[in-house]
């Protein structure tokens, strides 16, 4: 799909350049083409959702009046009163703040421990019945357990979104270390890379678009869990600020919230994406 | 005393309950500057041989000497070229070279001299022009190529070929065999090369040892090759010594030692 985007896209762009540095027909069909569909689609959506919510005694409002209703939070994101009471960017920003951190804690277990279990048959026999049982636990069903430890919301909130990323990456990373070629392992024992050396010039990089994969599906489960938890806790947080607009009945601010929600967690993934793109040169799919 | 010596090699898996003895007593001794290929039906346990010299695999008895110590472990003076020039995929040539050159003469050259000596090499293969080139983005001729400079940039005391050019289309692997011989004649590297093909061993070796089939392989036979250097493909198809050489291997491999099909 991405490929069939760029093609477009270069095709327009030689066309343009064919015909001198001005906006061509050709040019313009190309843009239409990639923006048109995605417009109509949205268009249609939000017009078969305003006459489904028009009549009084619909539960949902209409985007009409969702926008009417939520102006004050849409048009000022960034208002600050003290207290919860805050613009949906502060919100985001303490989210955002909480994933970083427990997801970068989660990269760096995740990946040490997917080296480990990648490389050792021991440390995969002992290690993967327990992986495989725990990564099916529910995100939120740590929160209590993570309560109870840390007796404090916010190092909980970070640690169920370690506990949540983590296994993706474990997992993934082990089969990027099991999939080394024998080739690389014996280029590598032939000019007498130490461990460390090994780990970083070939391990890392032979198996970063495994990982890569991993981190995709982890910051994705991270961004989900996050949301519940801070229902949960409480604070500042986008799910707070949600469960709070619940609590007020303002189910205008809840749509434009997860608006928000859902932009940030395909901004996460697309950034994760481009890294991974940049880091292994391409030998990753986006 | 011989440069690289290997005796009484032999080397038996283990897969479960199942034992297989892939080779025995192979006694082998090349001297310095020697090209001495080793040729044998493809399962027989040629490239065994090599990978217990550079230290890939151990040998279940016997041992092997270079320079009078004992191999046991793979180091850059046994510098391999492989079959896949398992280049990495993520370096550049330049890169892949410079992994091997930085680790291995660290300390011998300084960085400057180290990046004169990477340059040295890949010009040596006329691999220059794609220096900076993914191995993707070049030919298997020119991969292979790279993996030959990387493994001379090592410097190593013998160079191991793993049927270097088995993957490569006709042409290619001719005029890669006419460079390996030009480097070869120009350094006097000493070279252990695996091969299945019958002309490129006579035209590139002065010894052909020739193992018989597996399992239990063994040396059947040692072909010298009195060919004068610098030896050139053309001349020697009409060559009497380089028939009767030619000869001498396809009577063993396909008389006395017929290929015979795994059941």
């Amino acid at each position: 799909m991405a490929t069939g985007a760029t093609l477009t896209a270069t095709r327009a762009r030689a066309s343009a350049k064919a015909r001198g540095p001005f906006i061509t027909l050709a040019g313009l069909r190309g843009v239409a083409a990639r923006v048109l569909p995605p417009l109509v689609v949205l268009a249609g959506f939000l017009l078969l959702w305003e006459v489904l919510c028009s009549s009084p005694t619909a539960g949902l409002p209409p985007p009409s009046r969702v926008v009417t209703e939520a102006w004050d939070i849409i048009v000022d994101p960034f208002y600050d009163n003290g207290g919860t009471d805050k613009g949906l960017f502060w919100h985001i920003a303490a989210s955002l703040k909480r994933v970083a951190l427990g997801f970068s804690l989660a990269v760096v277990a995740g990946v040490m421990l997917g080296t480990l279990v990648g490389q050792s048959d021991w440390a995969m026999r002992g290690l993967d019945p327990i992986f495989q049982i725990l990564r099916t636990i529910p995100p939120l069903a740590w929160l209590p357990l993570s309560l109870a430890a840390f007796r404090d919301g916010q190092p909980s909130a970070i640690f169920v979104i370690f506990i949540t990323s983590i296994w993706p990456i474990i997992i993934n990373t082990a089969v990027g270390i099991r999939n080394i070629p024998q080739d690389y392992r014996n280029v590598a024992a032939v000019i007498r890379l130490n461990p460390i050396e090994f780990f970083v010039k070939i391990m890392l990089p032979s198996a970063a678009p495994y990982i890569f994969t991993g981190l995709r599906i982890g910051v994705g489960l991270s961004w989900l869990a996050i949301v519940a938890a801070e229902m949960l806790i409480g604070g500042v947080g986008i799910g707070f600020f949600i469960w709070d607009a619940w609590n007020s009945s303002h189910i205008s601010e809840i749509i434009v919230a997860l608006v928000y929600v859902g932009l940030i967690g395909f901004v996460l993934d697309r950034l994760v994406a481009g890294l991974g793109v940049l880091v292994t040169r391409g030998t990753s799919a986006s | 005393m011989a440069h690289l010596s290997l005796s009484q090699v032999g080397i038996t898996f283990r897969r479960g309950g199942t034992t297989s003895e892939v080779l025995r007593d192979v006694n082998l001794d090349i001297a310095k500057g020697e090209f001495v290929s080793i040729i044998g039906h493809s399962g027989c346990g040629k490239s065994t041989v090599l990978n217990i010299v550079a230290g890939l695999l151990k040998a279940s008895t016997g041992g092997v000497l270079l320079d009078g110590r004992e191999v046991n472990a793979p180091g850059p003076d046994r510098a391999v070229v492989f079959q896949n020039h398992s280049l990495l995929p993520w370096l550049t040539v330049r890169e892949n070279v410079a992994l091997a050159v930085d680790k291995v003469l660290k300390g011998k050259k300084t960085r400057a001299e180290r990046n004169q000596w990477i340059e040295h090499n890949l010009a040596l293969v006329n691999m220059m022009h794609a220096a900076d080139k993914r191995p993707n983005e070049i030919s298997g001729g020119m991969k292979q190529r790279v993996g030959i400079a990387r493994a001379l940039a090592m410097e190593p005391k013998i160079l191991l070929l793993d049927e270097p050019f088995g993957a490569l289309d006709a042409l290619t692997r001719a005029h890669l065999q006419d460079q390996v011989m030009q480097i070869q004649d120009d350094l006097g590297t000493t070279v252990m090369m695996i091969t299945h093909d019958v002309d490129e061993a006579v035209l590139l070796s002065d010894r052909i040892v020739m193992l018989t089939n597996g399992p239990s392989a063994r040396i059947g036979e040692i072909l010298d090759v009195p060919l004068a250097r610098p030896r050139d493909r053309i001349k020697l198809a009409t060559d009497a010594t380089y028939l009767k050489c030619r000869q001498a291997v396809l009577k063993f491999l396909y008389e006395r030692n017929r290929f015979v099909e795994a059941a």
